[in-house]
């Protein structure tokens, strides 16, 4: 036993030696996956941010500061993630903010970066309530969270059926994935059902989810209008391929940005065809910024991604999407803190909260309609709120809708009680943003 | 692992059972100064017991008291002064933690002989029940609490051990996956467990004890130490002690124990209890000094298969063995991991980060393999053999 803690500490100190600190460079940790059943997201997301960091290096850097970054394998495992972001956070002067892509991991750093003062931010996934500035002040779920997602699904709904009233009376079914993640939504739907007035039935898929032949029974029974389809992983195309045999059309399925990459409907074949989907960014190689990517850091030989063929796949733009954020704190961070500096992790956080992406803005990075622009403040970590809707046609997705909202209302309302009801729990005073700059 | 389960164990943990096969009176009593071990480090010439207590210490051999009392120094003086908040944090909390869970397993897998793969389920309602102890009891002490959340996993490890009393082997052991699924099931489809969270994930309060706060790895690390010190002597008493017998006599075969009298139902069902206590103090140990906030799903089925490898790993039936079995499978992956990128980053291989990965879950797999071919009964049982190797070295004759 003292031996391993020998060994250990040997292996500590030796990892530590490596990694001095560097002048003028803006540490990233990521913590990504590239192992396991989400290998494919993992390396597609974290891949695409480093493809988009490259690239920013390759121009001259945020104003000069470079960006470097260090990996750490989490296996998508909350512990083996937490172990990473304390290995990291301290690597190359410090961590500067933190993005693990998994919604178990990133319980387990709400209080540790919290503590630690990193900023984290949970693109598309984690806690919907903690886009309330006030009492999450180091959490940023940028651009948008589940309970968006939920209400932009029932405006979307309301579209198809001609007009919000009409919904009353029509029967949506929601399958859930059995767990946090799947149940996150439920809230807002549940309100949004009493509101319109629709009937909502709610089916647990048990993960891994590879046989629904009940789930899709019952479906049968209850012949809803629209099915919602809140799955991960293996989940979602098994759900395409049984209700392909169960006859339920594949356009009357929406599914959540989770369940809308080319990984979940390709291995379902022809049953995704007219497959709806949630996306909280475009894809595709036609932006600028991508472009500029495939020209320049696969031109060199310093793309990250294995296979070429994902260049701009869903995955891949999500995770170029979250690099620009990240960078676009840091730049904004620098205007005020002073430019061509390394910016602190406090700095950062501030930049996060003051992120302005205008469309204006986006056009000038070269990712104009990329994502939606994005405003944050204080009140507002989220700062967007808007999705789109694509179809995939056995080839590829084709956008429906333009980046649309919901209930924004709505969801600040909930968001903002179920925040109070946190820091009354955790007894946290909410920052007063009034007087906050 | 079947070899590993069946095999009729030694003297328990500690490593200091005699050889398997002699009888126990041969070491314990006549212990011979042996001809030319004079300027041996580890020779137990001139220790006579002269006691029946002395014959059955915990540690008989003086050099093991002297080497238990400087790990503990180590442990409890040592490393709070000289180890990083990292490894507090991301090594040594989750390494105890699991060893403690390791520990309740192995009272039910490795002293009673009863399988079970519901180890993280048990994990869950002890966490679960001391978040809501600590969360619906005002001002209840959290040490308290966390013995509370062990109770309610004994409980509910009583109920899903019934089934112990009509089946065994691999039949108890779907009987115990059935609870790993009833449980998490529950815990997310029951909203008071969470207190109705939204996203159905608790956050454990802050640990104050006695008005003291325990905010810093360092002291989450003491009191992780502690409590796990503390439940690892008990254990280890547990097992040298009647309990322990009928534990064991269970295990070996079932029959014969019932027919010198020892009631079969009593001790399988204390077996579950305790086991599931251990898991349920240790659960409430991951949440509270660890993760912070959990959902149901971090005590998944993957968990109870990684605590069931330690105990095969470590040693079944030894106490010595879920600490070492919790270190191979907690720390070894860690440390290949940055074995792997630190030869990446001073040999400048590039090596592409899947292959990377990679390579650390195949060598990962190589070395359980390694292991368990060399040693079926465990890291606990190499040590053990080294321990006698050590007695007659340099004259093994």
């Amino acid at each position: 036993m003292k031996a391993w803690l020998a060994g250990v500490l040997g292996l500590a100190l030796l990892a530590g030696a490596t990694a001095c600190g560097a002048q003028n460079e803006q540490f990233i940790p990521i913590l990504s996956y590239r192992v396991g059943p989400y290998a494919a997201g993992g390396s597609g997301y974290f891949g695409g941010a480093i493809d988009y960091f490259t690239l920013v290096n390759m121009n001259g850097g945020i104003n000069g500061v470079k960006l470097v970054w260090e990996e750490c394998e989490t296996e998508y495992n909350a512990a083996r993630g937490v172990e990473c972001y304390e290995r990291l956070k301290t690597r190359h002067g410090g961590a500067t903010t933190v993005d693990p892509l998994s919604t178990g991991i990133a319980y387990g750093l709400f209080e540790r970066a919290a503590n630690d003062k990193i900023p984290m931010t949970t693109n598309g996934y984690g806690l919907a309530i903690s886009a309330d500035g006030r009492v999450f002040p180091w959490v940023f779920p940028l651009g948008t969270t589940y309970w968006d997602q939920a209400a932009a699904m029932v405006a979307f709904l309301g579209q198809k059926v001609g007009g919000d009233a009409n919904l009353k009376g029509k029967k949506i079914a929601f399958l859930y994935h059995d767990s946090a993640y799947g149940k996150e939504p439920i809230p807002v739907l549940d309100a949004l059902a009493a509101q319109k007035g629709f009937e909502l039935t709610k089916i647990a898929l048990i993960p891994p989810g590879n046989t629904q032949e009940s789930q899709w029974l019952q479906v049968r029974q209850l012949r809803p209008d629209y099915v919602i389809l809140w799955g991960y992983g293996v989940m979602n195309p098994t759900a395409l391929k049984t209700a392909a045999k169960f006859g339920f059309p594949r356009d009357h399925i929406i599914g959540v940005w989770w369940a809308g990459s080319e990984e979940d409907v390709i291995p379902a074949g022809d049953a995704a065809k007219g497959y709806i989907t949630a996306a909280f960014s475009a894809h595709g190689t036609n932006f600028p910024v991508m472009q500029d990517i495939q020209k320049k850091v696969y031109g060199a030989g310093k793309g990250n991604l294995e296979d070429k063929a994902r260049m701009g796949s869903i995955y891949h733009t999500r995770g170029v999407t979250y690099g620009i954020m990240i960078v676009e704190a840091i730049r904004t961070a620098q205007n005020k803190y002073g430019k061509g500096k390394v910016m602190t992790p406090e700095q950062v956080r501030w930049g996060l909260e003051h992120l302005d992406l205008s469309e204006a803005r986006l056009k000038e990075l070269g990712a104009s309609g990329l994502f939606p622009p994005v405003k944050t403040s204080c009140l507002d970590h989220e700062g967007s709120g808007m999705v789109k809707f694509e179809q995939w046609d056995g080839k590829q997705f084709h956008n429906l809708t333009p980046f649309m909202a919901g209930d924004r209302a709505l969801v600040r309302k909930m968001v903002e009680d179920g925040a109070n009801k946190y820091a009354s729990e955790k007894k946290i005073s909410p920052r007063d943003c009034g007087k906050e700059g | 692992m079947l070899a590993a389960l069946a095999a009729p164990k030694g003297g328990g943990a500690g490593g200091n059972g005699p050889p398997r096969g002699r009888p126990k009176a041969a070491r314990a009593f006549v212990s011979f100064p042996r001809p030319g071990a004079t300027d041996m480090l580890y020779r137990e010439a001139g220790q006579f017991k002269t006691t029946y207590a002395a014959d059955t210490a915990m540690f008989p051999i003086l050099q093991d008291r002297i080497g238990f009392v400087a790990l503990l120094l180590v442990a409890f003086v040592a490393v709070p002064i000289l180890a990083s908040p990292y490894l507090f944090s991301a090594i040594l909390i989750p390494f105890l933690i699991l060893s403690l869970a390791a520990i309740g397993l192995n009272i039910l897998t490795g002293y009673a002989g009863q399988l079970s793969l519901g180890a993280a389920a048990f994990m869950a309602v002890g966490a679960f029940a001391s978040y809501n102890f600590v969360l619906r009891i005002p001002g209840i002490p959290l040490l308290l609490a966390f013995a509370g959340g062990g109770v309610m996993a004994a409980a509910v490890g009583l109920v899903f051990g019934l089934p112990s009393l009509r089946i065994r082997g691999f039949y108890l052991a779907v009987a115990t996956l059935a609870a790993q699924f009833f449980i998490l099931w529950a815990l997310t489809k029951i909203g008071w467990f969470t207190n109705y969270n939204a996203s159905g994930v608790i956050t454990a309060q802050q640990i104050v004890i006695l008005g003291r706060a325990f905010d810093t790895p360092q002291e989450k690390y003491l009191l992780v130490l502690a409590i796990v010190t503390a439940m690892a002597f008990a254990a280890k008493n547990m097992g040298r002690g009647n309990i322990g017998r009928q534990w064991m006599a269970i295990r070996d075969m079932d029959v014969a124990a019932e027919v010198i009298g020892i009631r079969p139902m009593r001790a399988k069902l204390l077996a579950f209890a305790v086991s599931s206590f251990y898991c349920g103090v240790a659960g409430a140990l991951f949440a509270y000094a660890y993760l912070g906030t959990v959902e149901p799903e971090a005590y998944n089925l993957d968990l109870s298969f990684r605590i069931l490898f330690m105990i095969i790993i470590g040693g079944v039936g030894t106490v010595l063995g879920s600490f070492l079995g919790s270190a191979f499978i907690v720390i070894l992956p860690i440390a290949l991991n940055m074995l792997v990128t630190w030869l990446d980053g001073t040999l400048h291989l590039n090596v592409a980060s899947s292959a990377a990965s990679n390579v650390e879950l195949m060598v990962f797999g190589g070395l359980i393999i390694f292991f368990l071919i060399v040693e079926p009964h465990g890291l606990a049982r190499i040590w053990q053999i080294a321990k006698e190797k050590l007695r007659l070295w340099p004259f093994p004759h």
